[in-house]
């Protein structure tokens, strides 16, 4: 199982999904300006300040000469995580609907809350149930999801009651495309990977993504640990 | 000289005798390049003419330190081959005129501090200083202040762990903005400053040469603010994050490669101070091309691109045959790289403007044989600062009173603030506000090298008491700190935020706080690796609370046995440990009741040392679960952040203390809690009382519920924020 971790210049937290990715297989950094997915089997478009952002956040990523392949590579049913700016990105290729709107607050919120998984029928929610709580940071400033009519199977987290950090639509933390290969969303898991540095919740996902891959995994899986690559 | 030439001199703010000093090093008048250039580099932001000789007196050696001060930062060895980078520098007047460039430009300034030296920064902490909140202007300024850091450092993908924010009328025209930046890099990493190597290239790195920024640090920083100050907004630069995430990385993977021979960071004074200081740490001279500059206007004088403080620059010097190399490494990464000069044997740095020459100076003259003024300190006969207007009603309970300093906005919570930054990029935060009186962060992904634990403190009040005192306070504040996560200090940087220095009031100030700091650090052994200093912090209503700010890295070692700032179980013991002689003088109750006292108890220095290395031994045995250091509002305002911190009550025996024991301040107490022998175990421990419940319950008389002390305590900054501004010429 290999994780590809997408570079953009102004990208913040691919170091820190790197790390997490390699808590359950192999990962590697992709440069912004090749088009070669060096062989990955999942694409995670991580969190930060794409091209420093000064446009619409993530308007300048997606046009990329990686992003060309990463929408090529998702088209065919290739798994793709955005996270946060990643999450913005996903939905400025159109490969997510909807799009993300300046928090209500309009400032920027840095704050550990809990989602709550709606949909765990993804690729990257198999080994977690309906209804679990996960505990995860959010920091952004443009996280306000707003899809109209949005389907419900779609909807794949959101955040618990009351702990909505910007004003998103129905409370929706995070979204996949109708084919459940595509999984955008607002909260860092990859910044819950350690009880030392505030959560493990976040490792689910990731270990959702390696799970699906392993061999005889047909399904859904139940909670079992995949040992670090 | 002709009353043009005076007139020119004296608006870039030398003085006659200066000018006379310029053309005596000269043995000429300076044409309008030089004197530009010189009225920068002669600046007190530069030179540190009215501080210099008082600064030698802090002690700068200890075993950990690799790199002291005058580098572009300090630094110290945390073992495994690892180095720790940093410094903290303030912003002030650029954040007086315009707070959000200004702050977010004294984050980006700060971070290239750092990885000038070679270091990856990880971590930001700001300390911050406004008039009261009921001032629209304090608001405002407090307001765009701190989304200037968060727009920075959260672009940027540096975590800001860690700050403080006081709010104090002396603080209404001119604001504090200090930021402090942690970097860390494999030892044999570092790179100094000095330029090397005649013959080789000096090369400018990173955004171009715009007009921002022009003269910012004679005509901001080293004057007193004054009522035309939006006037001076051009002085202020413009931040650009994107840029400087790029330099960062490439600047890194230049100095992994070994491709550089030195490297420096353009802050203040611009191309002139970079060059002339790196041309004089290696004892060399350096020639300039302004031609070759890259401008973002097409027109701009030879002076003005040797003095803009446009961001986000830095300037390398590198041998001809890893020219190629850099060129390349800089493209992958989408950085502007020129070479615009070379290392001479001549220690003059000659400006050219193609091939005519411009300028031409002794290196010696710009960096090292500068003006340095002796101070002559007064200790005032009167008070300076007015008494504070009294918030609180005489007569006022214990529970009356501990909700009003619960309350007060340098009290109560900072969510307002640090919810505004990623604490958490960079995977290494392992405490971050309000977990902990320290933010904690493991050296290494695997936690195997151990933590750094980081803080950053002071509080101009109390010095402004007595500022011998008030000073060696903020160290202990701050090694007490680390203390309570088990941290022992390996060095400390300060910024010095005074008055006029030119007063002999606020020499007086400036002195014995240096004196303050300097036996603080000896008593604690530890070494000062580099600073700032901010003068002038003058607005119309007199000078600012002298405001030494302390920061502080230390190293635990090991994250997994964190004590946490809140109570964390029923049952628990608490206990009060370490020699704390509380009392009323400088304390926030004082201000609410409207006082200022001249003076402050004395401190034992070597006791409060002494202290802190038992404090250190027992949290680092594991058995405490919480460790609190006791700081403004005392006592029982500590104790009932443990209770909002945790979501967990506390009973306790009847009070016996007066106000000063259950609300007075002083160095060197702390609360610890943990299961009862844990705590009994630590030596001195004075048990108090017991965690449980859902109310701070003390004897039979006092019970708050906890979430009344969370409502009071977290909602003061927003509502003082949400206070509409007063209807002008409302009837």
């Amino acid at each position: 199982m290999k994780f590809g971790v997408v570079r953009f210049p102004g990208s913040c937290d691919e170091i820190d999904a790197l790390l997490a990715c390699r808590r359950f297989g192999d990962a590697e950094l992709l440069w912004h300006k090749d088009r070669d997915l060096g062989g990955v089997d999942a694409v995670v478009v991580p969190g930060g300040f794409s091209y420093g952002d000064y446009l619409r956040t993530g308007a300048i990523a997606r046009f990329s000469p990686l992003m060309e392949s990463v929408i090529e590579f998702a088209r065919a049913g290739g798994p793709v995580l955005g996270i946060c700016n990643g999450f913005q990105v996903l939905c400025e290729a159109g490969l997510l609907p909807g799009a993300l709107l300046p928090n209500r607050s309009l400032r920027f919120v840095c704050r550990q809350l809990h989602v709550v998984v709606e949909n765990p029928d993804t690729v990257f929610t198999r080994a977690c149930e309906k209804g679990d709580l996960l505990s995860l940071p959010v920091k952004h400033m443009g996280g306000r999801y707003y899809a109209p009519g949005i389907p419900e199977e779609q909807v794949v987290l959101r955040y618990a009651p009351g702990q909505n950090p910007n004003g998103a639509q129905d409370d929706i933390a995070g979204v996949s495309n109708a084919e459940g290969n595509v999984l955008g969303l607002m909260p860092h898991p990859e910044h819950a990977v350690n009880p030392l540095t505030g959560s493990a919740d976040g490792g689910r996902l990731f270990e959702s993504v390696a799970m699906a891959e392993a061999p005889g995994s047909a399904g859904r899986a139940g909670f079992g640990v995949v040992p670090a690559g | 000289m002709t009353e043009r030439a005076i007139a020119r001199h004296r608006e870039l703010g030398l003085t006659d005798a200066e000018y006379e000093g310029i053309c005596d090093r000269l043995g000429r008048e300076p044409n309008a390049v030089e004197l530009a250039v010189f009225s920068l580099m002669w600046s007190e932001h530069c030179a540190y003419k009215h501080s210099r000789k008082l600064l030698r007196e802090l002690p700068t050696e200890g075993p950990y330190v690799l790199m002291g001060p005058g580098e572009n930062a300090g630094v110290v060895d945390v073992g495994d081959g690892l180095a720790v980078a940093f410094k903290v520098e303030s912003h002030n007047h650029p954040s007086a005129v315009e707070p959000f460039q200004g702050a977010a430009t004294g984050v980006g300034g700060i971070l290239r501090d750092v990885f000038a030296v070679g270091a990856r920064p990880i971590a930001v902490l700001d300390s911050l200083r406004f008039g009261e909140l009921d001032s629209a202007r304090s608001r405002y300024l407090f307001d765009w202040a701190v989304r200037g850091i968060g727009q920075y450092g959260n672009s940027v993908g540096v975590p800001t762990v860690g700050g403080e924010v006081y709010f104090e009328a002396a603080y209404e025209q001119n604001c504090l903005v200090n930021a402090m930046c942690v970097g860390i890099a494999p030892r044999e990493r570092l790179v100094r400053s000095a330029a090397a190597g005649v013959g080789n290239h000096v090369v400018l790195l990173g955004a171009r040469t715009g007009r921002d920024g022009i003269g910012g640090a004679s005509v901001l920083a080293s004057a007193e603010l004054s009522e035309e100050d939006a006037s001076k907004r051009p002085s202020v630069q413009i931040g650009d994050p994107f840029e400087e995430s790029k330099l960062v990385e490439c600047c890194l993977e230049l100095l992994e490669r070994n491709a550089l021979a030195s490297l420096q960071d353009l802050g203040a004074a611009g191309l002139s101070s970079s060059s002339s200081e790196m041309a004089s740490k290696g004892r060399v001279g350096i020639d300039i091309d302004v031609s070759r500059v890259p401008l973002r206007e097409a027109d701009m004088e030879p002076f003005e691109i040797m003095i803009s403080e446009s961001q986000e620059r830095m300037l390398a010097v590198v041998d001809p045959s890893r020219l190629d190399e850099l060129l390349e490494v800089c493209d992958r990464w989408d950085v502007r790289a020129t070479p615009i000069g070379t290392v001479t044997d001549t220690r003059r740095l000659r400006v050219l403007d193609g091939d005519e020459p411009v300028a031409d100076m002794p290196v010696r003259a710009l960096v090292d044989d500068t003006p340095l003024y002796d101070l002559e300190p007064e200790q005032p006969a009167e008070p300076l600062y007015a008494e504070p207007p009294r918030r609180i009603a005489p007569g006022a309970g214990v529970e009356e009173t501990l909700l009003a300093l619960l309350g007060s906005p340098n009290i109560a919570s900072k969510r307002f603030v640090f919810e505004q930054y990623d604490s958490i990029v960079g995977s290494r935060t392992a405490r971050r506000p309000p977990d902990a009186d320290a933010a904690v962060l493991v050296l290494a992904h695997d936690s195997g090298s151990g933590a750094l634990a980081v803080s950053i403190d002071g509080n101009g009040r109390r010095v402004a008491c007595e500022p011998y005192t008030g000073a060696a306070e903020a160290v202990l504040e701050c090694a007490r700190n680390l203390a309570c996560v088990g941290a022992e200090p390996l060095g400390l940087t300060n910024c010095l935020n005074f008055g006029n220095p030119e007063k002999p009031h606020i020499a007086w100030q400036l002195t014995r706080a240096v004196h303050g700091l300097r036996d603080a650090c000896l008593a604690l052994g530890v070494p000062v690796v580099g600073g700032n200093v901010s003068l002038y912090n003058e607005g119309g209503g007199g000078p600012i609370y002298p405001t030494p700010i302390v920061g502080m890295v230390g190293k635990l070692p090991d994250p997994a046995a964190l004590p946490r700032l809140g109570f964390t179980e029923e049952g628990h013991a608490i206990a009060l440990v370490g020699p704390f002689e509380p009392s009323l003088e400088g304390s926030e109750l004082e201000k609410l009741r409207g006082g200022l006292a001249s003076g402050l108890p004395r401190v034992d220095l070597q006791a409060q040392a002494d202290a802190l290395v038992r404090l250190r031994a027992a949290v680092r045995q594991g058995g405490l679960a919480t460790v609190h250091d006791i700081s403004d509002g005392g006592f029982l305002s500590a104790l009932a952040e443990c209770c909002i911190a945790g979501g967990l009550g506390a009973r306790l025996e009847p009070l016996t203390g007066d106000d000063a024991g259950l609300f007075g301040e002083g160095p060197g107490g702390v609360l610890i809690a943990g299961p009862p022998e844990a705590v009994e175990a630590v030596e001195g421990a004075r048990l108090i009382g017991t965690v449980g419940g859902d109310a701070l319950e003390i004897g039979d008389g006092l019970s708050i519920p906890v979430a009344r002390l969370r409502e009071v305590y977290e909602g003061a900054i927003p509502g003082a924020l949400a206070t509409p501004a007063p209807a002008a010429g409302s009837d």
